[in-house]
């Protein structure tokens, strides 16, 4: 009777307070079967990083509406390879331009969603692409 | 014999701490392996269940009572104390999925490095925590946090399993949540060790507290001997005529009723308070050693059941099941006899 659940911590950085978004992404998730860790507003990479350090989690959804990402996201690349957790599969949403991706990309954000993309196809990537189990 | 995980838990690694309660989800073998290599460690900590209807704030107040013990302080002065959490949410029937929001009112307490979190779901289990909740406490006491709070889901009436995993249990209230015949009704407010009355700066909640106060005189007038290690020998057992006692000559241990804001911060020392004041009546009154017995009954029990169960689907031909769900939808056969018949199966095994 094993039960694997795949665990996304989904996480809103930087000082917008706009999380609608993150909020049907997290419901979305969960009615694919995931369990979901939402941890709010206003959360510094340092408060990601240790969240999904204690709650195991196999990928991380970060939201970011303030342009603030080039700033905040390789703070939490970093600190995630410092803390070994190369495993978890990191994807980002929010409005993030298109000239900025391939560098996010670089850095090993897996996968980037910008308004208009379907639930599904989120879900989808995050089932294909995490690493562990 | 201990595998690496064993060790770095027991050097309390929080990413080993993190993963081993993963495999304890998942139901895996070796989580059973490291659990065993781990127990002579456990029983160190003292577990506090946080438990009460949706919305009264028991993630707030559990915040605040970590802040507390990490801050140490209090009269008389108390040294600051390592914290682990767990937090339950609901799995959902239908999908499986959960939204687990508990961190998201612990905000203040990431990146303290006494304070472990883990947000954990119901995956199917009923009475208000997870399966895997007992074996996590076991995880974070062997890992050397002090105290371990327990929340459970948003708890109506019935869902009183804290009652048996934690040392001392919070029953959280809130004003205007219900009549003082609420609180007359058999369940979760029986399981108090001690009851907050939160948001208390709201309209009601005097009334609250003195519906709570009435209960506990109407407990202590019929039943003054009644508490956790009994609670299903209880209802029938504890009917003693002669108790016309006041609380204070009894023996047992009347729950305080604490008005409490926790999102202001208002009132959390006296539950920190109360909370020792309980660990120091279970340690004297024997009352600790008697549940603990009560617990592990429990938990073998519990046990038991999901092993002897593993075992005889284990032996179940694939879509044996299936055929005896639809003949008994059928009626041609009941499912007493179809239990019967699994059950005779496995012992033609054994």
């Amino acid at each position: 009777m094993t039960e694997k659940k795949i665990r996304v911590l989904v996480a809103k950085p930087g000082l917008d307070g706009h999380d609608r978004g993150a909020k049907v992404i997290a419901r979305a998730l969960r009615d694919a079967g995931m369990e979901v860790i939402y941890t709010g507003l206003r959360q510094t990479p340092e408060m990601i990083v240790e969240a999904a350090i204690q709650e195991d989690v196999d990928a991380i959804g970060m939201s970011i509406l303030s342009g603030a990402h080039m700033t905040l996201f390789p703070r939490v690349m970093k600190l995630l390879a410092e803390n070994g957790l190369d495993d978890v599969l990191v994807v980002a949403g929010g409005i993030i331009p298109d000239d900025d991706v391939p560098a996010l990309k670089d850095m090993g954000i897996a996968g980037i969603f910008g308004p208009g993309t379907s639930t599904e196809e989120a879900i989808s990537f995050i089932k294909k692409n995490v690493r562990r189990k | 014999m201990s595998s690496d995980i064993v060790k770095r838990v027991l050097a309390g690694d929080r990413r080993a701490v993190a993963r081993l309660i993963t495999m304890i989800e998942n139901n895996g073998d070796e989580a059973r392996r490291a659990l065993a290599d781990l127990y002579p460690y456990t029983g160190q900590a003292h577990v506090v269940g946080v438990t009460g209807a949706p919305g009264t704030g028991k993630s707030t107040l559990v915040n605040e009572l970590a802040k507390v013990y990490r801050g140490g302080g209090g009269q008389p002065a108390r040294s600051p104390r390592t914290v682990g959490i767990i937090a339950v949410d609901p799995t959902s029937p239908f999908s499986g999925g959960a939204i687990l929001g508990d961190r998201i009112r612990m905000r203040e307490l990431s990146g303290n490095p006494g304070i472990f979190i883990r947000s954990m779901a119901t995956r199917g289990s009923l009475g208000g925590l997870a399966r895997a909740t007992a074996d996590a406490i076991k995880v974070l006491d062997a890992a050397g946090y002090q105290v371990i709070f327990v929340e459970t889901v948003g708890a109506g009436q019935a869902e009183v399993d804290i009652a048996t995993t934690a040392h001392t249990t919070i029953v959280v209230q809130a004003p205007g949540l219900g009549d003082d015949i609420q609180a007359i009704k058999a369940g979760i407010l029986e399981i108090a060790d001690i009851f907050t009355v939160n948001k208390a700066d709201r309209e009601g909640a005097d009334n609250a507290v003195m519906a709570l106060q009435m209960l506990l005189d109407l407990d202590h007038v019929s039943r003054p001997a009644l508490h956790h290690s009994m609670v299903m020998e209880a209802e029938v057992s504890c009917n003693e005529p002669d108790s016309g006692l006041a609380p204070s000559q009894e023996q047992g241990w009347r729950p305080p009723i604490l008005k409490t804001v926790a999102l202001h911060s208002q009132g959390i020392e006296a539950v920190v308070e109360a909370i020792e004041a309980h660990l120091v009546y279970l340690k004297k009154s024997q009352t600790l050693y008697q549940r603990e017995r009560a617990r592990i009954e429990r938990e073998l029990n519990d046990i038991l059941q999901q092993e002897l169960m593993r075992r005889l689907l284990s032996r179940v031909r694939e879509g044996e099941l299936d055929d005896l769900i639809e003949r008994i939808s059928q009626r041609e056969l009941d499912p007493y006899s179809a239990a019967r018949r699994l059950i005779e199966k496995e012992e033609r095994f054994a």
